[in-house]
């Protein structure tokens, strides 16, 4: 656990002592600033249409600003994952910094989980982002918060996934643009799998469906917290761990 | 210490370690040398288990390093070629990055890290960016880094490599002030490297072991086949055909070569016999001759000509004697 906790930190300083963690802060809070702003508005101009057509229709915080929120930062989320771990392990072979890891007392799977677990607290500092433009949302109105609670618990969850399989492609070369490259595609990849449902109903389009990431956030996002969803989430996640510290152990016999 | 069993290994295609074998014992200075490519990284690699043997065993502190990696890294500090730092941090936080990496218990860590700092002397780039530092300076800090934790032994590759003739020393005197509670291993291909710092030396050429052997016992045999350089001055008594004839005389000398001639001084260029060295005979017959003895030396050995002695055409006869000298 203390070995975690020390690999865990160094990345957390390398974060914010370089650029890195201040742009993509930057990047964050400008991106979702500028979607709550659009999504808050056509919130608000749906509002005035409906009270002037005369037979108002029922108006929901939850469902009309806060689920899409989601969504969309679910999709900036696929953009700037990869550039939190592309630099993860990739670096570390470029620094020769890896001979320093490999050769001190401590397991691969410690090394995997604190990088992993860096680049989670890292992801996280991002939603805190959020938080400041949900807090607007309960300033002038009165969401209900238990979806916005499950919500983070659904990105969390999705940016975990896609954060483990971004440390296993930094794993598997020493250039870093390739890493974000690679991370990249696959997480444009695993959003899109869905975009078949309009072919019909083969088993084909409904297992490219279920593997498809983004489809298992809308229940989170609408306060449902679906144990297939949560499953799908952590197996990711697992799988992700997984490959990276057999990716990692390889690094010996192949080096 | 080390213990290493007929140890090899082969990358894809190439073979990088044949079949060596050497011991180290407790609190040696051994000097592991060869030229770029030799294999001696890749020995310290799996020394260190950065990764495993493709065959044989080496053991470290009497754990194998590929059935106990864990004890072994415990015991072991080790620099690579290139000081495996984060550029990013500051040298205080860096090496209580490594402490804590290394196990050193917590109330230790600060203690660990101003003494390795004093002990490196880079107290005073205590607060600096790794990535602010010369080269000297890194160096020392990968240095600090493999003491932090106080390890039985040192595995240093190529230490001094980059650095200009002030930094090489400066480590040099560092490595020797370890010398007395580690059990270090350096690999160099500097020969004065070995002669420095090391008390015993292990020759490795294309992955196979040449010789393993003292340092002084290593300098008297590539010593007696160095060739010797004379100057004189035959103060108009004799000339250079008369001097290499008088010279071939010597007991002991094999081959003169003129080099020089001209009216005040001749040099020459002695190769003597490889059972004793002709070096006093010599000085004697110039002097008995009536001539000015104007310069006498050996011919620095470089790291080539050793070679070219242990591996050239005499191979046979002196890895076996290597061998021998290794049982």
């Amino acid at each position: 656990m203390r070995n975690i906790w020390t690999v865990c930190r160094r990345e957390l300083y390398s974060y914010f002592v370089s650029p890195i963690a201040w742009v993509l802060l930057a990047i964050f809070a400008l991106l979702s600033g500028y979607f709550t702003y659009l999504i808050t508005g056509y919130f608000v101009q749906a509002s005035l249409q409906s009270q002037m057509s005369g037979q108002p229709m029922p108006m929901n915080l939850n469902e009309q600003v806060i689920t899409p929120l989601f969504s969309n930062i679910a999709v900036i989320g696929l953009f700037l994952i990869p550039l939190i771990t592309m630099r993860l392990f990739a670096e570390e072979k470029r620094q020769g910094t890896i001979e320093l890891l490999a050769t001190s007392p401590i397991h691969d799977l410690e090394i995997v989980m604190g990088k992993w677990l860096s680049a989670v607290l890292m992801y996280c500092a991002l939603l805190l982002v959020l938080l400041i433009d949900y807090s607007f949302l309960f300033l002038y109105g009165q969401p209900d918060w238990k979806p916005v609670v499950t919500g983070f618990l659904g990105v969390l969850l999705e940016g975990g996934c896609l954060l483990a399989l971004g440390t296993f492609i930094s794993t598997t070369t020493k250039n870093q643009i390739i890493a974000g490259a690679v991370g990249f595609s696959l997480a444009l990849l695993l959003w899109i799998l869905n975009w078949t449902t309009s072919f019909g109903n083969s088993p084909t389009v409904q297992v490219l469906g279920y593997l498809s990431i983004l489809s298992h956030l809308d229940s989170f996002s609408r306060g449902v917290i679906d144990s297939k969803d949560v499953i799908y989430y952590l197996s990711l996640i697992f799988l992700g761990l997984f490959l990276t510290t057999r990716s990692l152990e390889s690094l010996r016999w192949r080096a | 210490m080390i213990q290493v069993e007929g140890l090899s290994k082969n990358y894809a295609r190439t073979v990088a370690v044949n079949n060596i074998s050497f011991s180290v014992e407790k609190g040696d200075v051994v000097g592991f040398l060869g030229p770029n490519g030799a294999g001696k990284t890749t020995t310290m690699r799996i020394l260190t288990c950065f990764m495993p043997p493709t065959a044989g065993k080496a053991t470290v502190a009497g754990f194998d390093v590929f059935e106990q990696p864990f004890e072994v890294k415990k015991r072991i500090g080790y620099l690579p070629e290139s000081p495996p730092l984060y550029p990013e941090m500051s040298v205080a936080d860096y090496l209580m990055f490594v402490a804590r990496l290394k196990n050193v218990a917590n109330s230790e860590i600060k203690r660990r890290t101003e003494e390795v700092m004093e002990r490196c002397a880079i107290a005073d780039v205590k607060p600096k960016l790794i990535s602010k530092l010369s080269r000297g300076y890194r160096q020392r800090v990968g240095l600090a880094q493999a003491i932090i934790h106080n390890p039985d032994v040192l595995i240093l590759d190529e230490p001094t490599s980059g650095l200009d003739p002030k930094q090489i020393n400066e480590t040099r005197e560092l490595i020797k002030s370890l010398s007395g509670e580690h059990t270090i291993i350096l690999s160099t291909h500097i020969l004065p490297e070995v002669e420095a710092v090391c008390e015993k030396v292990i020759i490795i050429n294309k992955g196979k072991l040449v010789a393993t052997d003292s340092v002084e016992n290593l300098k008297h045999r590539a010593g007696l086949n160095a060739a010797i350089q004379l100057q004189l001055d035959t103060a108009g008594n004799g000339n250079a055909e008369v001097v290499r004839q008088t010279l071939e005389q010597v007991p002991g000398v094999s081959k003169v070569l003129e080099k020089t001639v001209s009216s005040d001084r001749l040099v020459f260029e002695i190769e003597g016999l490889s059972d004793r060295n002709p070096r006093a005979d010599v000085a004697r017959a110039v002097v008995n001759s009536g001539w000015n003895l104007l310069e006498l030396k050996s011919l620095t050995f470089s790291l080539e000509e050793v070679f070219l002695e242990l591996t050239g055409s005499s191979a046979e006869a002196t890895v076996a004697n290597g061998k021998g000298a290794a049982a």
